[in-house]
């Protein structure tokens, strides 16, 4: 019998319901491991021990009862992005270092209606801005697979902890590659669903027109599971999308026979790492294998979408953090001497300095004389870039390249510059403009070092996304392979 | 595009960010630096194009006229830095 | 030189939703700091707005109304600036696709003459929080009850040619949204506020001159005198070789006077673009007949429905109608007394005379439409003369009893039993023999002056209750001989 933190969520539940082990035995045996490692790893902003076993004590009575569900009694990590009802909700910044939310976002209390068991709070990017986890206010988050390197972000305490076993599932959010991205890195499955699938109330804003929350696990098969308890829709968000889930566990078993994917074209040229285009060259020869088509297509204004996503996610993030001005929560300074002293100092001592240079640009890009230039512009980029997708799918079912132009980069090596650090997003922010759904899974490894395979869908074609990894994760031990010292 | 030092001031002020005269001159290097990527926008011809400011194209969903909340002060001020008799208290502004 | 005044008036008019027009908070006037602001109206980290339908449905009324164009698609907007009483640091509103689009009210003019003011667009948008500078040792109090309150703010053409016209517009505005029933219009509560752009130019220029914005005008009164003030001002400035300075003023109206906003905000940039939390408004063809089809009727309809079904005079139909109140009211009246002139009557004279004197507004009176009905009905029926009527209303007044019961319980039912009559009539003239010689030796034309005598004392006899068409018939008869 494998050990407890690596069996799948389908292998928990069914160890729950025949009683092989408790959801309070498994909630100790995952906080023992956080115990254990996080120190090294900085995966956790929050870690909450009484509150989780709490939770896994009402699981197991649920269980007993003969009233639990897929997910009932299985431990998770949210990110510090959702608002998290009498637990810290951070968001990475110090600027919500002493925020204790008043309320559940609708992810968090989907699923604690579904059982899950919450262990403790994710590790980001400052209110999810940056590629690296480097940017938290709590510390930069190291990568399981080499301590010298990064995760990748923004998501990139939840991709750690569950590349390091350290949950077997947590949620993130990807607003231009934050989830797909670091799972990449970490060498775990993380799918990014449709824009208004997943409702966004109480999930921080970031840039509200491109963010989008999605599970993060092992493999497929159990994002399949937590995307169906997170997925639909939500009275509470007008951007969510109000049309029935799928039975994403349903399509997982689907062949793959036949199903024409598309080669990005533009993501397999220059800057992709040699070792990388290795990595895809195999997937795709198993995808082949299983009786997938392949043939290439081209995304011609790709090469677009990350400096239009450098104006329309920072214009959106300016506005969005107005909210933080030492008024009603957060970070107030001390003694302001007047009203725009209180503004100027709360909002510089709470933010870092990521955060404040695309709060800069963004309100730059919108100001008077700018906007046309800019935001109108990139919005019209937005369009283009979207009619390329459309384009695509009118010939394929999905699309298919790297999640991210290398493996993990070293901590240090681009945090002092910040275009460089927005081109590790290169292949993911597209999907983003566009709101399709795409996932990442394990490519072989690249040097001892995770790859990402980066599939998109066509819009609410998660459930295909989902059953072509699967399928491809069947025949295939890529996910499973566990960072050393870790297994 | 470059900025000048008056353009981040400007910028900062707009922003409600405190910007020392010493981080003046790094901001505008990345600011800079930020918006040459940025104007690789103008490559493309983006004439006739219709802005895009949705992925999805949905319309507002309209909400029935109902009160559904009911005064949970206490809990929402309890995360306030300084509150009086029930407001928040901000330096005095005058009109 | 002769100066030619321009204004131009914003209307703020909030309306009278339930709940706020993107949370699910209350509304109510009045309630304790901070108790009717919740997640959504307190701009908490991760809260999304989700619109009100009424609130659109108030706007789609008002546009019809206005006989404008309902845009089919309209766009919410954020407007960004920071302010301790707009708690996300930007206002939701709309900006470049308003949901009402040009439109126009007409006004009367001093003389009676007729003029259209052009409404150039309404939209809707969430009202900010207050802020309390009384006493906090130093510190100003944010009460953020108001915030998200949804307002529909009017912009008016700059059409507007003197104080006065811009008080009889703010008026016609202020009573078809108050005759809709989207707004309450009440000016002290902050329902109905208003803002005038004030410039002045040489006649005969077509360029606008520098225009002032007046802030805080919180009644009509204070409205008129504070454009009248600001006009002076500008000219007296102007003539003085100086300029006027683009700028926004504060009317104050213990001194009588605006002056500068002492603000530090330099030029604003409120950097608009469309919201993302919020997606395209889409109005349709079923959705605006949905919403007009119980269209309160207008004034003008309405006043030309009094004079026709109702035989009432221009002038008092127009005074009937002024509000909506009135207009109820009047109807009210009439539903139960069935006599619409006499009902018209009593409404304009004895009521709004007693509601004057007491300083009260029709919505405090004491008497309600159906217990002056109840009145008028008596006298239309002959129960009571309009002499008596007039008692019986003081008694209605002071004691809030129905006119029936007065009547029943004072006795003062009229007497028109004809046998009755006759007996006082009988009594008083063998009373006053000389006087019936004097009368019936009289020239033709002078008796009816002189039978008011008689009347009197039968009158006096019956202690006013005698019917005086009864009794003057009798009178007549009795004295021909």
């Amino acid at each position: 019998m494998s050990a407890l933190h690596q069996k799948s969520l389908r292998e928990l539940a069914a160890g729950l319901a025949a009683r092989e082990f408790s959801s309070v035995e498994l909630a100790e045996h995952f906080l023992q491991r956080i115990r254990a490692f996080d120190h090294d790893l900085n995966c956790l902003i929050t870690v909450c021990d009484k509150e989780a076993l709490r939770q896994a004590g009402l699981a197991d009575e649920r269980i007993q009862k003969g009233e639990g569900g897929p997910l009932t009694g299985i431990p998770l990590i949210h990110k510090d992005i959702f608002c998290t009802r009498g637990v810290k909700t951070s968001c990475g910044s110090f600027m919500l270092d002493n925020f204790v939310s008043p309320y559940d976002a609708t992810v968090v209390e989907r699923l604690a209606g579904a059982g899950m068991v919450m262990l403790g709070k994710a590790n980001m990017d400052e209110f999810a801005m940056g590629s690296s986890n480097e940017t938290s206010h709590y510390g930069p988050v190291k990568n399981p697979w080499d301590t010298e390197r990064v995760p990748g972000g923004s998501s990139g305490g939840s991709a750690a902890a569950v590349a390091a076993r350290l949950a077997p599932a947590a949620t993130g959010t990807d607003t231009g590659g934050s989830i797909r991205q670091p799972a990449a890195l970490c060498g775990i499955t993380g799918l990014k669903p449709t824009y208004g699938r997943v409702s966004r109330w109480g999930m921080i804003a970031f840039a509200s027109s491109l963010d989008q929350a999605g599970p993060m696990a092992r493999s497929a098969e159990d994002c399949a599971l937590l995307l169906a308890a997170m997925a639909g829709f939500d009275e509470k968000d007008s951007t969510s999308a109000n049309r029935p889930v799928d039975d994403y566990a349903a399509a997982l078993e689907a062949s793959v026979k036949g199903v024409r994917i598309g080669m990005v074209k533009e993501f397999f040229e220059e800057g992709l790492d040699a070792g990388m285009a290795a990595a895809m060259d195999e997937a795709m020869a198993a995808l082949k294998k299983l009786g997938a088509e392949l043939v290439e297509v081209s995304l011609p204004h790709s090469k677009y979408s990350v400096p239009a996503y450098y104006v329309v996610a920072p214009a959106e993030c300016s506005s969005n953090l107005a909210r933080f001005d030492g008024v009603r929560f957060g970070h107030r300074c001390k003694e302001p001497k007047d009203l725009e002293d209180l503004y100027k100092r709360s909002r510089s001592e709470g933010f870092g300095a990521e955060v404040k240079r695309r709060i800069m640009i963004g309100t730059y890009a919108l100001s008077a004389g700018y906007y046309d230039a800019y935001y109108l512009k990139a919005q019209q980029v937005r369009q283009v870039i979207a009619d390329d997708f459309r384009e695509a799918f009118r010939r394929v079912d999905l699309l298919l390249g790297p999640a991210s132009p290398e493996t993990a980069f070293r901590l240090g090596e681009k945090s002092s510059d910040p275009v460089a650090m927005y081109l590790s997003d290169i292949y993911t922010i597209a999907v983003n403009l566009a709101g399709l759904p795409a996932l990442s899974m394990p490519a072989p490894l690249v040097e001892g070092l995770p790859a990402g395979l980066q599939l998109i869908g066509n819009y609410f074609e998660e459930g295909r996304l989902l059953n072509v990894a699967h399928q491809l994760q069947r025949t295939t031990d890529w996910h499973l392979q566990t960072p050393g010292g870790y297994a | 595009m470059t900025l000048e030092r008056d353009d981040v001031a400007k910028i900062a002020h707009l922003a409600r960010l405190a910007v020392s005269e010493a981080e003046l001159d790094a901001l505008r290097g990345e600011l800079s630096g930020i918006l040459d990527l940025v104007e690789q926008m103008e490559a493309l011809d983006t004439a006739g194009i219709a802005p895009m400011a949705h992925p999805l194209e949905m319309h507002q969903r309209l909400r029935p006229d109902v009160v559904t909340e009911e005064n949970r002060r206490e809990q929402y001020q309890a995360v306030a830095p300084l509150v009086e008799r029930g407001l928040y208290l901000v330096p005095r502004v005058i009109e | 030189m002769e100066w030619e005044t321009v204004i131009g008036l914003e209307i703020h008019a909030q309306l009278t939703t339930r709940s706020k027009i993107f949370s699910g908070a209350s509304t109510a006037f009045g309630a304790e700091p901070n108790t009717q602001a919740c997640l959504v109206d307190l701009g908490f980290p991760g809260v999304l707005p989700v619109l009100n339908e009424q609130a659109v449905r108030k706007a789609v009324l008002f546009g019809t109304a206005i006989e404008a164009e309902i845009a089919r698609r309209s766009v919410f907007a954020r407007k960004n600036y920071f302010y301790p009483d707009l708690p996300k640091g930007y206002q939701i509103s709309q900006y470049e696709l308003p949901i009402v689009g040009r439109g126009h009210v007409e006004i009367l003019l001093e003389g009676g003459a007729v003029k259209r003011i052009g409404v150039t667009r309404a939209h809707l948008e969430e009202d900010a929080g207050k802020s309390l500078h009384e006493d906090f040792h130093g510190y100003t109090g944010i009460d953020l009850n108001r915030a998200g309150t949804p307002l529909l703010e009017i912009v008016s053409e700059p059409d507007l040619r003197s104080a006065k016209e811009a008080v009889a517009y703010a008026k016609k505005i202020h009573q078809i949204v108050t005759y809709l029933g989207i707004c309450d219009g009440n000016m002290q509560e902050g329902s109905f506020r208003m803002d005038a752009n004030v410039s002045v130019r040489p006649r005969g220029e077509e360029k606008l001159g520098t225009r002032t914005e007046l802030k805080n005008l919180n009644s009509f009164r204070f409205l008129e005198r504070a454009i009248n003030f600001e006009v002076e001002r500008q000219i007296d400035l102007l003539e003085s070789g100086s300029a006027v300075v683009q700028e926004t003023r504060l009317y104050d109206a213990q001194k009588d006077e605006t002056r500068s906003m002492r603000t530090k905000e330099e030029a604003n940039d409120y950097r608009y673009f469309p919201d993302p939390d919020l997606l395209p408004l889409v109005v349709d063809d079923a959705f605006i007949e949905e919403t007009v089809r119980d269209m309160p009727e207008l004034p003008e309809a309405r006043r030309r429905r009094f004079e026709e079904q109702y035989g009432l005079s221009p002038y008092d139909a127009d005074v009937l109608t002024a509000s909506r109140a009135a207009a109820d009211y009047y109807e009210g009246v009439v539903a139960v007394a069935g006599d619409a002139k006499l009902a018209a009557n009593w409404m304009m004279v004895e009521l709004y005379g007693a509601l004057n004197k007491a300083g009260l507004e029709l919505s405090e009176s004491p008497l309600s439409a159906e217990a002056l009905g109840g009145l008028v009905l008596r006298i239309a029926d002959d129960t009571i003369s309009g002499k008596i009527a007039k008692s019986v209303f003081e008694e209605m007044w002071a004691s809030g009893r129905s006119a029936d019961a007065i009547i029943e319980e004072k006795g003062l039912k009229q007497i028109t039993d004809s046998g009755a009559i006759e007996a006082i009539v009988d009594e008083v003239l063998a009373e006053n023999a000389a006087q019936v010689e004097n009368y019936r030796n009289a020239d033709p034309k002078k008796q009816p002056k002189m039978l008011g005598f008689f009347v009197g004392q039968v009158m006096k006899k019956s202690q006013g209750k005698a019917n005086p068409k009864q009794v003057n018939e009798l009178l007549r008869k009795k004295l021909a001989g």
